[in-house]
C-alpha cells in the first residue's frame, strides 16, 4: 500500500553534506502499522516527512496504492493523509469540533456532515461529544488533547496515516491506555499507518512491522518477533535490549502456548484415578474442576499416591490462574510471583481450558531459533 | 538649512531649555519611584488591593495629558500653583505611577517560588528575603518601568510648556504661534532626540543594574 | 473576581459622587453647561479624527505587520522593528509639529500625524504576535494540507489576535490622547476649549474641554476592553 523506493534525503550544511536518509526501500501492506524505529537523528522522522513532502526528497519515489505520489499536487496529497505530530498541534483558537472538521472543510464537506463526523469520532475516542465538542484545547488534559489529535487525523477517513511520536507528550500511564485504545480502533478501521517511535516497547506492542533505522540507513525491516528473535546486527541487538527474549513474551498469547491437552479430574473422582491420569500425562499435578467445568483446585501426585479417598477431600487451592487471552509476560510474571512452574488457564468465566508450563513457553520461543538452525543446516 | 543655522545661533538657549526639561522630568520620575516602588511592594501582600490600585493607575494614565493639566490647574490655582512647573511635575508623577507600580508588583510577584522557599528554609525573615533576594532580582524590571515612565513623560513635559512649565515644548509652541518653522523643527527634533537618548541611556543603566547571573 | 469588581464599582461610584458634590458646590456644572454646544460639536470632531486616523492605522498597520512577519522578510524585519521602536519614543507633540512643518495646518496634517503615531504600536504588535505563534502549529497545518494563505487566516492570525488587539488598544489610547493637541495645528477637537481656556485664564472653559476629553479617552479604552472580550475566541484569550 505504501512503498518507498530508493528514497533519499541529502542536506547541504556549512559543516558538510549530511545524508539524512539513504536509499530507503520498504513496503507496508494495506491495513498494517509499520513502526519506524531508531535513536535520535537516525532518519526515521525525515523518512516519514518525505512521504507527505513536508521534507522534499532529494531522490527516490513514494508510491501509495501503486501510484507515484509526485503525480499528486502536494496539498491534495496531504489532505488525503492523516498527520499526527508529537506536540499534538491542536489549534488553540478553534474548538475541538472546529479542529476535527478542518480537513473535511478543506475538502469541501458541508457543515452538517462534518459536524456529524466530529461527534462520531469523539465517541470512537471514548470522549463524550456533548461535553467535548465545544471545548477549547487549553481546557483539555494532555491525554484528551492527544485523543482529539488522532480524531482530527481520522476526520476525512484517509486510507493512510503518518504519526510522528504521537503519544510522546503523554505520561506513561495514559500512554498505555491510549495505545490500547488505538489498537482496538485499528482492528476496526484497518488504516495503513507509518508510525515513528524511539521506544522499542511501543514498537513491539503497536507494530505489525518494524523498520529499524540507523544513521540514515534502514537496518532491518521485519515483524517485531523476528526483530527481537533475530536482530540483523549487534547494533539492533543492543538497541532492542538484552532482555529482548522477554520482550517477545508480550507478542504471544497464553492460548497459543497452552498445552492442547487439558486433562482434569472432578471432585467425586477417586485419588487412584487422579494418580493414573497424572502418570499417563506425565504430570505431577492435576486440576480439579467443578460440575460445570470451572477450575476449583489442584491434586498433587504425592498426595494421590499416599492417601485414599476422593479428589474433593484431598485437593489444594489453586495459587493462581491465567486468562487464555493474556500474553505470556503476564503468565510468566504470575509463575514467578507464586513460585510455580505451571498455571491453570481459564477463560472469562473461569472454565478450565488447559495448562501452561515454563518448559512449554521456552520451547515455543525457541522454535524460531531451531527453524533457523535447521534452515542453515539444510 | 535655516533650522540648523537657528540651532547653531541659539544653542545656549536650547541647551538651557533641554536642561530644564530633563530637570523637571527627572524630579517628577524620581518622586514617582519613591512613592511607586513602596506601593508596588505593599500591594504584593493583597491581591484585591493590587487589582484596585493597578486599575486606578491605569485609568489615570488613560487620561490625555492636556486634559489632566486642564483638570489640575483649577484645582491648584487657589494655592497659587495653577501654572508652571508644579502642575507639570504632579501630572508626570501621576502618570509614572502605573509603569513603576505595575513593574514593581509584577517583578516581586514573579520571583520564582522556589527561590522564596529556599530563602525561608535558610531562616531569612520576610524583610531579609525582600532585601537580599526579591529586590535585587526585581531591580531590572523596575528599571524598565522607570524607562517607560521617563520616555512617556518627556512627551508629557513637552506639552506642559503650554501651561508655563518651560522646557523644549516652548520652542514648539512658539514655532506654531509665530509660524516659525525653524523653532518648530528645532524643538521637535530636540525633544525627539532627547527621548531616544534617554531611552538608550536608561537601557544601559538597566543592564548595568542587572545581576550578572541573570543577564540575558 | 466578583468582589474585586464590586470594590472597583464602589470606589468609582463614591468618587463620582464626591466629584459631583464638589462640582456643584463650586458652580462648575453651570459653567460646563454653558459650553455644552461646543462640547458636543468638538467631541464629534474628536471622534471623527480618531476614527479616520485610527481606522487608517489599522487598515495599513495590520497588513504591514503581517508582511513583515513572513519568512521571506525576516532578514529585514528585525532592523525595521528596531527603527519602529525608536519611532515610538518620539513624543506625539513632536510628531504633530513635524507634520505641520511638512504639510501645513489643518485637518489633513492632523490626521497624518495621528495616523503615524497610531501606526507604530499596531505594526509592532502584529509582527510580534504573529512571530510568537508556535512553529509546530504551522507545521501541523501544513501537514494537513492547508495552503499558506489558509494557514495565515485560520491559524496564525487567530492565535496572534490577542496581542494584535492589545496593540490596537494602545494605539487608540495614544490617538485619543493626542487629538486634543491637534487643535494646535488646526485640526479641531476638544483641545480648542482646553488651550483657549489656558490662554484666556478661564478655568471653566478649560474644564469644559478637559473633562469630556478625559471621559472620552476612558470610554474608548473601556469599549476596547469589552470588544477584546467579545471578539477574541475563548481558546486564545489568556484572560479567560
Amino acid at each position: 500500500m505504501i512503498r518507498l523506493e530508493n528514497l533519499t534525503k541529502v542536506f547541504e550544511t556549512p559543516g558538510g553534506t549530511i545524508v539524512a536518509a539513504d536509499h530507503i526501500d520498504m513496503e507496508v501492506p494495506e491495513g498494517e502499522i509499520c513502526i519506524l524505529l531508531g535513536p535520535s537523528g537516525c532518519g526515521k522522522t525525515t523518512t516519514l516527512k518525505m512521504i507527505n513532502r513536508i521534507i522534499p526528497p532529494t531522490s527516490g519515489k513514494v508510491f501509495i496504492g501503486g501510484k507515484d505520489t509526485t503525480t499528486y499536487d502536494t496539498v491534495t496529497l496531504r489532505r488525503n493523509m492523516g498527520y499526527v505530530i508529537q506536540q499534538i498541534g491542536l489549534f488553540p483558537n478553534m474548538t475541538v469540533e472546529e479542529n476535527i472538521c478542518v480537513v473535511p472543510r478543506l475538502l469541501g464537506w458541508d457543515g452538517a456532515r462534518a459536524k456529524r463526523r466530529a461527534a462520531e469520532l469523539l465517541e470512537m475516542m471514548a470522549l463524550d461529544s456533548a461535553v467535548f465538542l465545544k471545548r477549547y484545547p487549553k481546557e483539555l488534559s494532555g491525554g484528551q488533547q492527544q485523543r482529539v489529535g488522532v480524531a482530527r487525523a481520522l476526520a476525512a477517513d484517509p486510507p493512510v496515516m503518518l504519526m510522528d511520536e504521537p503519544f510522546g507528550a503523554v505520561d506513561p500511564i495514559n500512554r498505555e491506555i491510549i495505545q490500547d485504545e488505538f489498537l482496538k480502533m485499528q482492528e476496526k478501521l484497518r488504516k495503513t499507518i507509518m508510525f515513528v517511535s524511539h521506544d522499542i516497547d511501543e514498537a513491539v506492542k503497536m507494530g505489525d512491522k518494524v523498520a529499524i533505522f540507523r544513521a540514515g540507513k534502514l537496518e532491518q525491516f521485519d515483524s517485531p518477533d523476528n526483530v527481537l528473535a533475530h536482530p540483523a546486527n549487534s547494533f539492533i541487538a543492543d538497541f532492542v535490549g538484552g532482555d529482548r527474549t522477554l520482550k517477545r513474551l508480550r507478542l504471544v498469547k497464553v492460548s497459543e502456548a497452552m498445552n492442547p491437552n487439558a486433562p482434569c479430574v472432578r471432585a467425586e473422582d477417586s485419588l487412584e484415578k487422579a494418580a493414573s491420569l497424572m502418570a499417563e500425562h506425565d504430570q505431577e499435578y492435576m486440576v480439579m474442576v467443578g460440575p460445570r467445568g470451572r477450575a476449583r483446585g489442584v491434586v498433587y501426585l504425592s498426595v494421590a499416591r499416599e492417601k485414599r479417598g476422593t479428589c474433593g477431600e484431598h485437593h489444594f487451592g489453586l495459587k493462581a490462574t491465567v486468562n487464555v487471552r493474556e500474553d505470556l509476560r503476564t503468565a510468566v510474571s504470575l509463575m514467578f510471583s507464586h513460585d510455580v512452574a505451571w498455571l491453570a488457564c481459564v477463560d472469562e468465566e473461569g472454565f478450565f481450558k488447559g495448562y501452561i508450563t515454563q518448559r512449554g513457553i521456552t520451547h515455543l520461543l525457541g522454535a524460531t531459533y531451531r527453524d533457523v538452525a535447521e534452515g542453515s543446516a539444510a | 538649512m535655516e533650522t540648523l543655522v537657528f540651532i547653531y545661533e541659539n544653542i545656549g538657549m536650547i541647551l538651557e531649555l533641554t536642561w530644564r526639561h530633563i530637570y523637571l522630568v527627572g524630579i517628577a520620575v524620581g518622586l514617582a519611584v519613591i512613592t511607586g516602588v513602596p506601593i508596588g511592594i505593599a500591594i504584593t501582600q493583597n491581591r484585591r488591593l493590587a487589582d484596585a490600585v493597578l486599575y486606578t493607575a491605569s485609568i489615570i494614565i488613560t487620561i490625555p495629558s492636556i486634559a489632566l493639566f486642564g483638570i489640575m490647574m483649577p484645582l491648584l490655582a487657589p494655592f497659587g500653583y495653577g501654572i508652571g512647573a508644579v502642575p507639570a511635575v504632579i501630572a508626570v508623577l501621576l502618570y509614572s505611577q502605573l509603569p513603576i507600580i505595575r513593574n514593581t508588583y509584577v517583578a516581586i510577584n514573579n520571583v520564582d517560588p522556589a527561590l522564596r522557599e529556599a530563602a525561608r528554609g535558610m531562616g531569612m525573615t520576610s524583610l531579609q528575603r525582600l532585601r537580599t533576594v526579591e529586590i535585587p532580582l526585581a531591580v531590572p524590571v523596575i528599571m524598565a518601568g522607570v524607562r517607560t515612565a521617563v520616555v512617556l513623560n518627556i512627551g508629557v513635559m513637552a506639552i506642559a510648556a503650554y501651561i508655563g512649565a518651560g522646557g523644549l515644548g516652548t520652542l514648539i509652541s512658539r514655532g506654531i504661534s509665530q509660524t516659525d518653522p525653524r523653532q518648530l523643527i528645532a524643538g521637535a527634533l530636540a525633544v525627539s532626540i532627547l527621548a531616544i537618548i534617554a531611552d538608550y541611556v536608561l537601557l544601559w543603566i538597566q543592564h548595568r543594574l542587572t545581576p550578572p547571573g541573570i543577564k540575558v | 473576581m466578583v468582589t474585586v469588581h464590586s470594590l472597583n464599582r464602589l470606589l468609582l461610584f463614591s468618587g463620582v459622587f464626591l466629584l459631583g458634590i464638589w462640582a456643584h458646590a463650586s458652580g462648575i456644572i453651570d459653567e460646563l453647561l454653558f459650553y455644552w454646544g461646543d462640547i458636543v460639536f468638538l467631541s464629534q470632531q474628536h471622534i471623527v479624527l480618531t476614527a479616520i486616523s485610527g481606522g487608517l492605522a489599522i487598515l495599513i498597520g495590520v497588513p504591514l505587520g503581517v508582511w513583515l512577519s513572513r519568512p521571506k522578510m525576516r532578514r529585514y524585519s528585525e532592523s525595521m522593528m528596531q527603527a519602529l521602536n525608536v519611532g515610538t519614543t518620539i513624543p506625539t507633540l513632536a510628531v504633530l509639529a513635524l507634520s505641520m512643518s511638512w504639510l501645513g495646518i489643518g485637518v489633513i496634517p492632523a490626521i497624518f500625524a495621528l495616523w503615524v503615531a497610531s501606526l507604530l504600536p499596531i505594526v509592532r504588535n502584529t509582527y510580534t504576535g504573529l512571530t510568537s505563534v508556535p512553529g509546530y502549529l504551522k507545521e501541523a497545518a501544513n501537514g494537513m494540507g492547508m495552503r499558506p494563505l489558509q494557514i495565515l487566516w485560520q491559524v496564525e492570525l487567530p492565535n496572534a489576535l490577542f496581542v494584535i488587539f492589545a496593540g490596537i488598544r494602545t494605539a487608540l489610547a495614544i490617538n485619543v490622547g493626542t487629538v486634543p493637541l491637534a487643535f494646535l495645528i488646526g485640526g479641531g477637537g476638544l483641545g480648542e476649549l482646553i488651550f483657549s481656556g489656558i490662554d484666556l485664564n478661564m478655568p471653566g472653559m478649560m474644564l469644559a474641554g478637559a473633562i469630556p476629553t478625559a471621559l472620552l479617552a476612558i470610554l474608548v479604552d473601556f469599549m476596547m476592553g469589552l470588544l477584546a472580550y467579545g471578539l477574541i475566541p475563548r481558546g486564545v484569550n489568556p484572560l479567560r
